[in-house]
């Protein structure tokens, strides 16, 4: 990965490198700036709700029912954590299996309209996910086992949802695997099998892990199509049938009508979500560090 | 092999119902007098041309603040900064995250910075601008893929040739690595397109035809929530317009496409 | 450009506090954005003749509202009337702050608000309980009711004929609805026992028309509108509980609430007069063609 890297002194920087340099980290640092000022809003917003009830609340209440003081936000932190996996663990094979399909198996005719099509379903918006699941899935599942809104229904929605994205980036990473490497397979006398298992995919593992990453963040941060199919029932779930609500899901539902200390605990919904996306993002990191063959 | 036709028959036939249903439902609305006329009746009848001109602006604000800013990061991040360095890791993380922030929040915050603090109000600008903050980790994490990518002789040749780095990267690394940048612009578009809860808040619900860009503008995903979920009787236009939505993607993506097939034809000799 | 990017930064700077540009206190994204507006912040938008009105609030009442507005732009040549959506609470937080100059709030308003706040109810909306067409049951008591919604009846069969498990919808914190609801039936948010949580009411009849077991609470517009182009749902009539019960009264079988436009205690003239125009009956066609009930005048 890091043979692409060149060291700045192999190269003689001219004046104008120096400025592109500078404008450069420009660029960065706005787009850091921007995170930084979302997590201060955040936590400007929260702390009415931090202070007053306290931190510790949101944890060791027994309900949500911020009306009446009552502020539990773990079962929903559990359900944002349960419909976020199970839909990874559903789309990241899926996507990864049509990505190999598309540029490995797939003859000539299909693998492109079958990019485009996959294209496509990246831009539909989550709203028709929704309002598709809430028409045909839910009532689908309703007719197996009642009530049919449920944590089952919020991975299926949110699975098709990521599935497009993490084919793509997968497809594009797969796309990057040099002709050398390719050669050098065949010459070895590796099958196609052989050559994607301990070819290709070592070679592209951080484009791969940098897909289900995206997706896993686009899952925890998807809102209405969650809302719509959920059933948003503040409650810890004990099978896949039971409905859940997600930390999404909570701010979008009552953020509209909130007044005072409930519209701060709901801004404490999503500083809940943001460090859950931190902490991810950062066993990631420390995952993607230990050592890798090839 | 079998697993991977099969992972792909699923998704086809899966996505294949969706569309269905979407055709089965929404084509009957179309006309030539859906894409001229304003929406009546609450969107119930009429057409939805001053939100096809809203959604255009946004998207366009949205993609020339961000393209800047995003190819700039990227060649940043892939082009100066060692893979495993601190400032870097400390750069992608930061993106990684901003990609998990829902965008309800990136809503919330939108109308507490652009709308309020920056005194743009309900605005297509903000609205734009709330966007590109949205895309931004999906532009850039593509194209600093994309850039990784770009074979090493190719900057060993340009050092040998004595080219300054700024030109290696506007004349070899970016030409070379566009079908990267393309497909982080498509999804990043299609992100934008598809967002519905950043867009509420800032920039609005009017559905009049916008004079300038500092009025406030629905766009299609919107209008397409607010009938599905708001409006008793909306669920045919809402099917129409989630049609001309997808329409539109198509048409961008196959735009994008052959522009940047020509751009890259162009600007490199062939390898 | 400047004075159109004035007016809009700040549609009127006589009425409206908060919208000033402050430039250059966070030097963030787009310099170019902040630079355009700073330059023109200043400028008078007192020479521009074209009045904006800026409403939000409520998401029910904005379809209404917008509709009202387009008439009233077409009989006040120079006006736009400019309506956003973000919920009840936003429109009284955005009137209060002075970034809207009316509110939109789905119900009356609280003891709280009415001290800094004047509320003007424009039309008013019922809320009816629903089922699926399928289910059999023609009525229900208050009881009944309270019965389902906290648990205490998991199963049909002891109010219908049908043997399966009540699904039961309910609003989410906060909302208009739910808070009537729960008034008119003397209850406790934290007694209910729901399966399905919604938001919007077009989503509650899209689950009830999904789900034969539901039973859910939303606008009887919205319910109307749906029965009569064939969603399978039906409406079901409160039936007056016939040993009157000490804790429930049943004085109404329906469940009302006024939908309010709210503004500061002094609004400017134009306000005044979109507000009277917006009671009046000048409007009552289209406060029907949104199945609402136009106020009595």
């Amino acid at each position: 990965m890091f043979m692409t890297w060149l060291p700045l002194i192999t190269l003689s920087p001219s004046h104008r490198d120096h400025l592109l340099r500078w404008l450069l980290w420009g660029c960065a640092g706005v787009t850091g700036g921007v995170l930084v000022c979302i997590l201060v809003f955040l936590i400007l917003e929260a702390m009415p709700a931090l202070h007053q009830p306290g931190w510790h609340r949101f944890f060791t209440d027994a309900s949500w029912h911020p009306a009446e003081g009552a502020y539990a936000l773990w079962p929903m932190l559990a359900g944002t954590l349960l419909s976020t996996v199970g839909a990874l663990l559903l789309a990241v094979p899926l996507g990864i299996g049509t990505a190999v399909f598309c540029y490995w198996y797939a003859p000539a005719w299909l693998a492109v309209p079958y990019q485009r099509f996959l294209e496509l379903l990246a831009g539909i918006p989550s709203v028709v996910f929704g309002f598709w699941g809430l028409v045909t899935l839910v009532p689908l599942i309703n007719q197996w086992k009642p009530p049919g809104s449920s944590l089952l229904a919020g991975m299926i929605i949110l699975t098709v949802m990521i599935l497009p994205t993490t084919s793509l980036l997968s497809h594009a990473s797969l796309a990057q695997v040099s002709t050398e490497s390719l050669c050098a397979a065949a010459a070895l006398g590796f099958g196609r099998w052989g050559t994607l298992r301990h070819v290709v995919i070592p070679s592209c593992r951080s484009g791969l892990f940098t897909a289900g990453l995206l997706a896993a963040g686009r899952a925890l941060g998807e809102t209405m199509a969650v809302l719509m199919v959920c059933g948003n029932v503040v409650q810890m779930p004990s099978s896949l049938f039971d409905p859940i609500r997600t930390l999404t899901a909570n701010m979008a539902l009552e953020m509209t009508y909130a007044v005072g200390l409930h519209r701060s605990a709901l801004f404490v919904s999503g500083l809940v979500l943001l460090l859950l996306v931190i902490s991810l993002v950062g066993s990631a990191t420390w995952i993607s560090r230990t050592p890798r063959h090839g | 092999m079998v697993a991977t036709w099969g992972a792909a028959l699923v998704l086809l036939v899966f996505f294949g119902l969706l569309l269905g249903d979407l055709l089965r439902h929404g084509l009957a609305g179309l006309s030539w007098e859906f894409f001229t006329s304003p929406p009546r009746h609450a969107g119930r009848e009429g057409g939805i041309a001053p939100i096809l001109v809203s959604t255009g602006l946004i998207l366009g604000v949205c993609m020339l603040t961000a393209l800047p800013f995003g190819l700039g990061t990227a060649v940043l991040l892939a082009e100066w900064t060692h893979h495993r360095s601190r400032t870097g890791a400390l750069v992608r993380r930061s993106l990684d995250t901003l990609a998990g922030v829902p965008s309800i929040v990136f809503g919330l915050f939108g109308n507490a910075f652009f709308c309020v603090t920056l005194g743009l109000g309900f605005s297509i600008v903000a609205g734009g601008l709330t966007l590109a903050c949205m895309v931004l980790p999906i532009l850039i994490r593509s194209a600093e893929e994309g850039l990784r990518a770009v074979p090493h002789d190719y900057r060993l040749a340009a050092a040998a040739l004595g080219l300054s780095r700024a030109t290696t990267v506007r004349r070899l690394l970016i030409p070379a690595a566009i079908p990267a940048l393309l497909a982080g612009f498509i999804l990043g578009l299609g992100r934008a397109m598809a967002e519905t809860a950043a867009l509420i808040f800032t920039s609005g619900y009017v559905d009049r035809m916008p004079t300038s860009l500092w009025d406030s503008g629905r766009a299609l995903s919107i209008h397409i929530y607010d009938l599905s979920m708001n409006v008793p009787g909306g669920d045919a236009r809402a099917y129409s317009s989630a049609l001309v939505l997808i329409a539109l993607l198509l048409a961008i993506n196959a735009g994008s496409m052959w522009v940047g097939h020509r751009l890259a034809s162009k600007r490199i000799l062939a390898a | 450009m400047c004075v159109r990017l004035a007016l809009c930064a700040c549609p009127d700077p006589n009425t409206l506090k908060e919208s000033r540009v402050r430039p250059g206190r966070i030097a963030l994204p787009l310099l170019l954005a902040v630079t355009l507006t700073e330059g023109c912040g200043e400028s008078p938008a007192a020479h521009q003749p074209l009045t904006k009105l800026s409403i939000t609030g409520s998401s029910t009442m904005a379809p209404l509202i917008a509709a009202i507005g387009k008439r009233f732009e077409t009989r006040h040549p120079g006006t736009r009337v400019d309506v956003q959506t973000g919920g009840s609470s936003r429109g009284v937080a955005d009137t209060r702050s002075g970034l809207a100059h009316i509110g939109m709030v789905s119900r009356a308003l609280h003891p709280g608000e009415q001290h800094d706040l004047l509320g003007m109810p424009v039309a008013r909306d019922n809320i009816s309980l629903i089922v699926h067409t399928t289910n059999p049951i023609e009525s229900l008591t208050a009881q009944q009711v309270i019965d389902l919604y906290t648990g205490h009846t998991t199963n049909w069969q002891s109010v219908s004929a049908v043997d399966a498990p009540v699904v039961v919808v309910n609003k989410a914190e906060g909302h208009a609805t739910l808070e009537l609801f729960l008034r008119h039936f003397h209850l406790k948010h934290s007694q209910i026992q729901a399966d399905i949580i919604i938001g919007d009411n077009e989503q509650g009849i899209k689950v009830v028309a999904g789900n034969p077991y539901a039973i859910g609470y939303v606008s009887t517009g919205s319910a109307e509108y749906s029965i009569g182009h064939d969603v399978p749902i039906k409406r079901l009539p409160l039936t007056p509980t016939p040993v009157a019960s000490a804790t429930v009264h049943t004085g109404r079988s329906a469940i009302v609430r006024p939908l309010t436009l709210v503004t500061t205690r002094h609004p400017p003239a134009f306000v005044r007069t979109f507000i009277a125009f917006a009671s009046s009956s000048h409007v009552h066609d289209l406060v029907a063609a949104h199945y609402f009930v136009p106020l009595a005048s």
